[in-house]
């Protein structure tokens, strides 16, 4: 299964401010003083090498320790995609991200159809394979930049980057259809079929918003989709703030009287006279 | 001519200041990111510097714009400080090498990057403080249309838009027009292509956009674009920047140089007073 996050070195760079004191070079690490049993446990568990290996100095070995307990803290055990904690600094950066460059962050929040009944039909590990087997799909479905997590039970969000109004609706339909013509096994010839419900929305463009109400907004879209006979997906318009394309195309007409003036140059004939009957308004 | 803080609209980020300063508020803004804001800032800081008037940069982007780089200066107290409560507003105000003022935010001011009350009525009290000590305050926004960009344009009586002609910052050039005109019933913007392509591509293009506008943004009370000048690429710029200096001192005379003291003189003429 392909990682749904990588190292997590960036995000460990951004909520841990050690103080100053820590960071002086005059201060040995003593590894025995340190108390690292649970780490190491909590690491091991993991499936993560937790020992001190041969040649390796204290200092990688704790930055080892803690890039390791970071990975661990971000991410869902049962699925190994990020968690809830992960989802909400995945959303912290994009608006950032967005509040300066307008670009278009969708965020899909994903819940699985009837999921209660799986688990009373057959059972609560073959709910988990279940979970299990829809994450492995939603990592498939999207691009290594977007980001995957388990939100709650039988809930998923997707945060996609660089995702322009026009595709958000295809990514989030083709995932809709991937994972209803998923044969999930659960037992020794029982295959189970789930459908989801997915609610979109926009980090609005241009605003600094909060996580909270970004994906309260995915929510009620979310819920409109269950309402509505689950299985499909419901998006939120994007701002009105976009200019359409018919704005886009009169704004960028002298571009093109520009690369007709540079082409006539290059062919040696006069440059026209490209400003015509503008005024200049300065002096208005 | 308006001598007033432009009131602005009921929108809730907006406000009207209290007092009839003297001063004028001028808000540098774009939409797109990285077109060049903080250049012009303090590059017309300088020359308008150089005409006589009293001018003080403020860095309304909250530590992003960069102009402790630009400026070379690294203060140890800043707007922060002020937000804070741990410095005084006048101890924070700083010379700049150019001859004007400059009050830069500190690397904490990102904190406040989402509109609080609180923060609206520090900004408010602050600038409010200022104008009537200076000719002209110019405020460098941040990139996009956040509500503390538009909050920072609703106090100023001037509006400057810098717009490359990149398509992409035409786009949100025109996007944040239009959120001026709805929201804060805005009638004059001025523009200053950056970045030119050719003398006089950038009236070309003011047209262009007013023409847009013209036809889509439906008011009662229509936007006029005013198109202030052109500055061209010029490779002088970067050079001064890597030399951790203004471009106004470095080379004045180089082509951006010349532009932007155009740029002084036109201002003069249409919207700050003659210094005395
Ligand atoms: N006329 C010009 N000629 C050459 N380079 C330029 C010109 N104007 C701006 N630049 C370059 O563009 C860079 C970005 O400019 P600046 O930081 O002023 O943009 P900004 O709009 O303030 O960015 P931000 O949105 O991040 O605040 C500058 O470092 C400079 O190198
Ligand atoms: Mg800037």
């Amino acid at each position: 299964m392909r990682l749904p996050f990588g190292p997590c070195a960036h995000i460990q760079r951004q909520v841990f401010k050690p103080p100053l004191a820590l960071l002086t070079p005059s201060s040995q690490i003593d590894l025995q003083a340190l108390q690292l049993d649970d780490a190491r446990a909590l690491l091991k568990h993991d499936a993560k090498d937790s020992q001190q290996e041969a040649g390796e100095s204290p200092t990688g070995y704790l930055q080892r320790v803690i890039d390791g307990l970071c990975e661990i803290s971000l991410k869902d055990p049962l699925t190994g995609l990020g968690n809830r904690r992960h989802l909400r600094s995945t959303l912290e950066r994009a608006i950032e991200t967005v509040a300066r460059s307008g670009e278009s962050v969708l965020l899909l929040l994903v819940d699985i159809d009837h999921f209660k009944a799986i688990n009373d039909t057959h059972g609560h590990l073959a709910g988990d394979q279940v979970l299990q087997a829809i994450a492995n799909c939603l990592a498939d479905c999207v691009r290594p930049m977007d980001t995957v997590v388990r939100y709650g039970g039988e809930e998923f969000a997707v945060i996609l980057p660089h995702c322009r109004p026009l595709f958000g609706r295809a990514v989030a339909e083709r995932i809709r259809q991937t994972v209803a013509s998923l044969s999930i096994p659960v037992a020794a010839q029982t295959n189970v079929q789930v459908t989801i419900s997915t609610g979109g929305a926009y980090a609005p463009e241009w605003v600094r918003s909060t996580a909270d109400l970004w994906i309260e907004r995915a929510d009620q879209q979310l819920y409109r989709a269950k309402t509505s006979g689950r299985n499909q997906v419901c998006l939120d318009q994007p701002q009105e703030l976009s200019v359409s394309a018919e704005e886009k195309g009169l704004l960028f007409a002298h571009i093109a009287t520009d690369e007709a003036t540079m082409i006539r140059n290059l062919s040696g004939d006069a440059p026209p006279d490209s400003q015509g009957n503008a005024t200049d308004r300065v002096n208005a | 001519m308006n001598d007033v803080l432009t009131p602005t609209a009921e929108h809730p980020s907006t406000a009207k200041l209290p007092l009839r300063p003297h001063g004028k508020v001028l808000a540098v803004t774009s939409g797109k990111g990285g077109v060049g804001k903080t250049f012009v800032s303090a590059n017309l800081a300088a020359a308008l510097a150089k005409r006589g008037h009293k001018v003080l940069v403020l860095d309304a982007d909250l530590g992003l714009a960069n102009l402790d780089v630009v400026l070379n200066l690294y203060p140890k107290i800043t707007l922060h400080d002020v937000f804070t409560g741990k410095a005084k507003l006048e101890d924070a105000i700083l010379q700049a090498p150019g001859g004007f003022s400059v009050l830069l935010a500190g690397s904490g001011m990102v904190e406040y990057s989402r509109l609080t009350p609180e923060v609206r009525d520090e900004f408010l009290r602050i600038i409010s403080s200022l104008v009537p000590h200076y000719d002209v305050v110019l405020l460098d926004t941040g990139a996009g249309i956040s509500d503390v960009v538009l909050f920072a344009v609703s106090l100023a009586s001037e509006v400057l838009m810098v717009a490359t002609p990149e398509p992409t910052s035409l786009t949100d050039a025109y996007a944040t027009i239009k959120v001026l005109v709805g929201q804060q019933q805005r009638q004059t913007v001025r523009v200053i292509v950056n970045q030119a392509a050719r003398p006089g591509s950038g009236l070309a293009i003011t047209n262009q956009l007013q023409q847009v506008l013209d036809r889509f943004v439906v008011t009662d009370h229509p936007i006029r674009l005013v198109h202030m000048g052109d500055i061209p690429v010029d490779p002088e710029v970067r050079q001064a920047i890597m030399r951790r200096q203004l471009l106004m001192q470095a080379t004045p005379g180089c082509p951006a140089g010349a532009a932007i003291s155009q740029l002084a003189r036109k201002l003069e003429e249409s919207v700050i007073p003659k210094p005395a």
